[in-house]
C-alpha cells in the first residue's frame, strides 16, 4: 500500500503574539492521496497559509503529527526537512518570487542546485520544464520583461523541474487577472492529469472549482472535507 | 553498538532522509551571480578593501625599498671599517692601557676578511717643535707644535690614504729605525714642503727626518692630515714609543661583524675584552630599523583603511541580506538549509574581499614601482606581500560577512517569504 502523500493528525499551530497567543490552526486532520488535487479555501485569516507552510515543511506544527509520504516529519532535522523540500515539494507563490537579476532559465535552474540533481541533467530538465509551461521561447528573458501570467508560469516550471511528489500553491492566481489566472489553473489541471499531487490555497471559489476536493477552513478549523 | 549489550537502546527514530546538500561549485557560482547582480554596488563595496590592502602593500613595499636604498647608499667606507683602540672606557681612566702588540698588523692580516690593517699612535716627543729649516728664523714662524704619529706600514692602505708625492714607508724603514717621515698635507703646507724629490729634511726637536712622501688625503683617521707620520720602529728607538693606541682595519663588505669579534682576540688573546672595538652598524639592523620606522606608521594607516573596508563589506552585505529577504525565503523553500544561506553570503563577502585584495595588491605594487621610478630607486618587495595581500582581503571579507550571514541564516523562511 502506498502511503498518502500528506497525512495530518490533530495538527495545531499556535503563534505566540505578546500576552495572547493566536491559534491559527486547530486540530487539523487531513489525508491527501497521490494524484489528489485539493483546494484549501476559506476567508482571509482562516489559517490557509499556516496550513500550507506546515505542509511545505517551512513551519512546524505546535502539536500533532505530519506525515509526508509516510515519514514522520517531526523527527527530522532542519537539514533533512530542507532536503525533503528540495526533492519532494514544489512551491508556487502568489508573488512569484523570481530573482529579477536572473534569466528565466536561471530562475528555473535555481531549484536544481539544492536538489542533488546531476549537473548534466539540470539544463535539459529546466528547458523541458519551461517548454512544458509554454515558455521555451523566453528562456533568456529577464523576469522583468514578462507579463504576470508568464512570470507565474516560470515559477511553476521552477516548482516542477525537480519532479516533486507534491505541488503547493498559495493564492497562485492572486496577482493575476481572471483570464491569466484561468490559464494557470488550466495548467494545474494538466499537471494533475499527469499524476502530480496538488494542494492549492485560495479564497476564490472559482479557483477551487478546479480541484476535485475542497477543504474549507474557518478560524483555523477544518469545516468540511468534501 | 556496544550499548546493545548493556541494555535496550532507543532506536533512532529519524528515518533515512538525506539532508539538503549543495555542491561547492554551485555555492561559488551563486555567490558570483549575487556579486554581479549589482556590479556598481559591488565596486563601491570593494573599494574600501582595495584602499586598505593597497595601502598595506604600498607601505610594506616602500618601506622595504627605502630601507634597501639606505643600505645601498650606506657608506661603503663605514661598512668596511673596524677600529680597535686601547683607550680606557669612560670610567676606566687611570688604569693601565693594554699594549697593542708590535706585530698587530701581521696578526690581523691572517684573519679571513681583512683586506688591510695598520696601527697608529701618538708619539710623545716631549714637547719638541717641528721645523723644516736647520736654524730657526727669528723673523718668521718656522717652528710648529705638531702631532707626531707612529704608524705601521699597513696603515696607509687601512686608512685608504692617497699620496700627493713620494712614497709611504715600509717594514724595512721600521725595522732599521730609519729616520723618515711622511707628512700630512696640513703639516706639509705649514712646513712649506711641496716636493720630496730633493729629499727635504725636517727636524723634530733636534732629530732630522727625511721626508719621503706627502699625503694627499685619507678616508679614515683624518687626524693624520695635520700630523707627521714616522715608522713605529723609529718611534720605539728614538722616543720610547710603547704601543699603538689605534688599530685601523679595512675589511671586506659583510665581514665587519666577524672581524670585530676576532680582532681583539687576535691582538690580546688573554684579555680581549680590554680592547674597545668600533664597528659599523649592521646593514640588516639599519634596514630593519628604517623599515620598522616607516612600517609602524603606515601599517597602522593601512590597518585602519582595511578596517574601514571590512566595515564597508559588512555594511553592504548586511544591506544586501535585508534587501534579499525574499530571495532567502525562496531559497529556503527550494531546499536550502540555513548553512547554505550563511555560506552563500560568506562566500560573497569573502569573494568581494578577495577581489579587493587582488586589486589592492596590484595597485600597491604599482605605487611602489611608481615611487621607485620617480626616485630612481630599485623597487624591492617581499614576494609574500603581494601573495598574502589577497588572502588578507579574503579573510577581511570573510570576517565582515559573518554577522550578515548569521542574520540571513537566522531568518524564518515563512517570514522571509512573506516580507520578500
Ligand atoms: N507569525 C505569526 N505570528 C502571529 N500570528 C500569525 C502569524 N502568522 C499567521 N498568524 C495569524 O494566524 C492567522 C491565520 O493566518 P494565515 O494562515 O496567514 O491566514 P490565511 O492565509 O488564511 O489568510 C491569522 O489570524 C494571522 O494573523
Ligand atoms: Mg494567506
Amino acid at each position: 500500500m502506498i502511503a498518502p502523500v500528506v497525512e495530518l493528525r490533530g495538527v495545531s499551530r499556535v503563534f505566540p503574539a505578546g500576552d495572547v497567543s493566536v491559534t491559527a490552526l486547530v486540530d487539523a486532520d487531513l489525508v491527501v492521496e497521490p494524484g489528489d488535487y485539493v483546494a484549501v479555501v476559506g476567508p482571509s485569516g482562516s489559517g490557509k497559509s499556516t496550513m500550507l507552510n506546515i505542509l511545505g515543511l517551512l513551519d512546524r506544527p505546535t502539536s500533532g503529527t505530519y506525515l509526508l509520504e509516510g515519514i514522520d516529519t517531526s523527527t527530522l532535522s532542519e537539514g533533512q526537512r530542507a532536503g525533503l523540500r528540495s526533492r519532494r515539494i514544489g512551491f508556487v507563490f502568489q508573488s512569484f518570487h523570481l530573482l529579477s537579476h536572473r534569466t528565466v532559465l536561471e530562475n528555473v535552474l535555481l531549484a536544481t542546485i539544492y536538489n542533488r540533481m546531476p549537473r548534466s541533467e539540470r539544463l535539459p530538465a529546466a528547458e523541458e520544464a519551461l517548454r512544458r509551461v509554454g515558455l521555451g521561447h523566453r528562456m533568456d528573458f529577464l523576469p522583468t520583461r514578462l507579463s504576470g501570467g508568464e512570470r507565474q508560469r516560470v515559477a511553476i516550471a521552477r516548482a516542477i523541474v525537480t519532479r516533486p511528489a507534491l505541488l503547493l500553491a498559495d493564492e497562485p492566481t492572486g496577482n493575476l487577472d481572471s483570464a491569466t489566472g484561468e490559464s494557470v489553473l488550466a495548467f494545474f489541471d494538466e499537471l494533475r492529469n499527469d499524476g502530480l499531487t496538488l494542494i492549492v490555497v485560495t479564497h476564490d471559489d472559482k479557483v477551487s472549482q478546479h480541484a476535485e476536493r475542497q477543504v474549507r477552513l474557518r478560524d483555523g478549523r477544518i469545516e468540511r472535507a468534501a | 553498538m556496544t550499548e546493545a549489550a548493556v541494555g535496550p537502546v532507543a532506536p533512532d527514530p529519524r528515518p533515512e532522509v538525506a539532508p539538503a546538500s549543495m555542491s561547492a561549485r554551485d555555492l561559488l557560482s551563486e555567490a558570483v551571480a549575487g556579486i554581479f547582480s549589482r556590479p556598481g554596488r559591488t565596486v563601491l563595496t570593494v573599494l574600501g578593501t582595495v584602499l586598505g590592502i593597497g595601502a598595506l602593500v604600498a607601505t610594506l613595499g616602500v618601506a622595504k625599498t627605502a630601507g634597501n636604498q639606505i643600505v645601498g647608499r650606506f657608506d661603503e667606507l663605514a661598512a668596511t671599517s673596524v677600529v680597535v683602540t686601547n683607550e680606557q672606557g669612560f670610567f676606566g681612566g687611570g688604569g693601565p692601557r693594554v699594549r697593542i702588540p708590535a706585530d698587530a698588523e701581521e696578526r690581523l692580516m691572517r684573519l679571513n676578511g681583512v683586506t688591510a690593517a695598520g696601527s697608529m699612535g701618538s708619539v710623545d716627543v716631549g714637547g719638541a717643535l717641528v721645523r723644516s729649516v736647520p736654524i730657526p728664523d727669528p723673523l718668521a714662524q718656522t717652528e710648529f707644535q705638531m702631532s707626531i704619529y707612529a704608524a705601521s706600514p699597513g696603515l696607509f692602505d687601512a686608512v685608504r690614504a692617497t699620496l700627493r708625492t713620494g712614497r709611504w714607508f715600509d717594514a724595512g724603514h721600521s725595522e732599521r729605525g730609519d729616520r723618515v717621515a711622511v707628512l700630512g698635507p696640513g703639516a706639509a703646507q705649514r712646513l712649506n714642503i711641496g716636493r720630496v724629490d730633493q729629499q727635504p729634511v725636517i727636524f723634530i726637536g733636534e732629530d732630522p727626518f727625511v721626508v719621503i712622501g706627502i699625503i694627499e688625503g685619507v678616508l679614515r683617521q683624518p687626524s693624520l692630515l695635520n700630523g707627521v707620520v714616522i715608522p713605529e720602529g723609529t718611534a720605539r728607538q728614538l722616543y720610547d714609543y710603547e704601543s699603538a693606541s689605534t688599530v685601523q682595519i679595512d675589511v671586506q663588505i659583510g665581514a665587519a661583524s666577524l672581524i670585530a669579534e676576532q680582532a681583539p682576540i687576535a691582538l690580546n688573546p688573554n684579555e680581549p675584552g680590554l680592547l674597545r672595538v668600533q664597528k659599523p652598524p649592521e646593514p640588516e639592523d639599519l634596514r630593519r630599523q628604517v623599515e620598522s620606522d616607516v612600517n609602524a606608521l603606515f601599517l597602522v594607516l593601512g590597518g585602519v583603511a582595511l578596517l574601514v573596508g571590512a566595515i564597508g563589506i559588512a555594511n553592504v552585505t548586511l544591506v544586501s541580506v535585508l534587501e534579499r529577504v525574499g530571495e532567502i525565503g525562496l531559497r529556503r523553500a527550494l531546499g536550502a538549509a540555513r548553512r547554505h544561506i550563511a555560506a552563500q553570503f560568506l562566500v560573497e563577502s569573502t569573494a568581494m574581499g578577495l577581489v579587493g585584495g587582488v586589486i589592492g595588491a596590484s595597485l600597491g605594487v604599482l605605487v611602489v614601482v611608481g615611487i621607485s621610478a620617480a626616485r630612481t630607486w630599485t623597487p624591492v618587495l617581499d614576494p609574500w606581500v603581494p601573495l598574502a595581500a589577497p588572502l588578507v582581503g579574503g579573510v577581511t571579507g570573510l570576517l565582515a560577512g559573518v554577522y550578515p550571514a548569521l542574520r540571513a541564516a537566522r531568518l524564518e523562511p515563512v517570514e522571509a517569504l512573506r516580507s520578500g
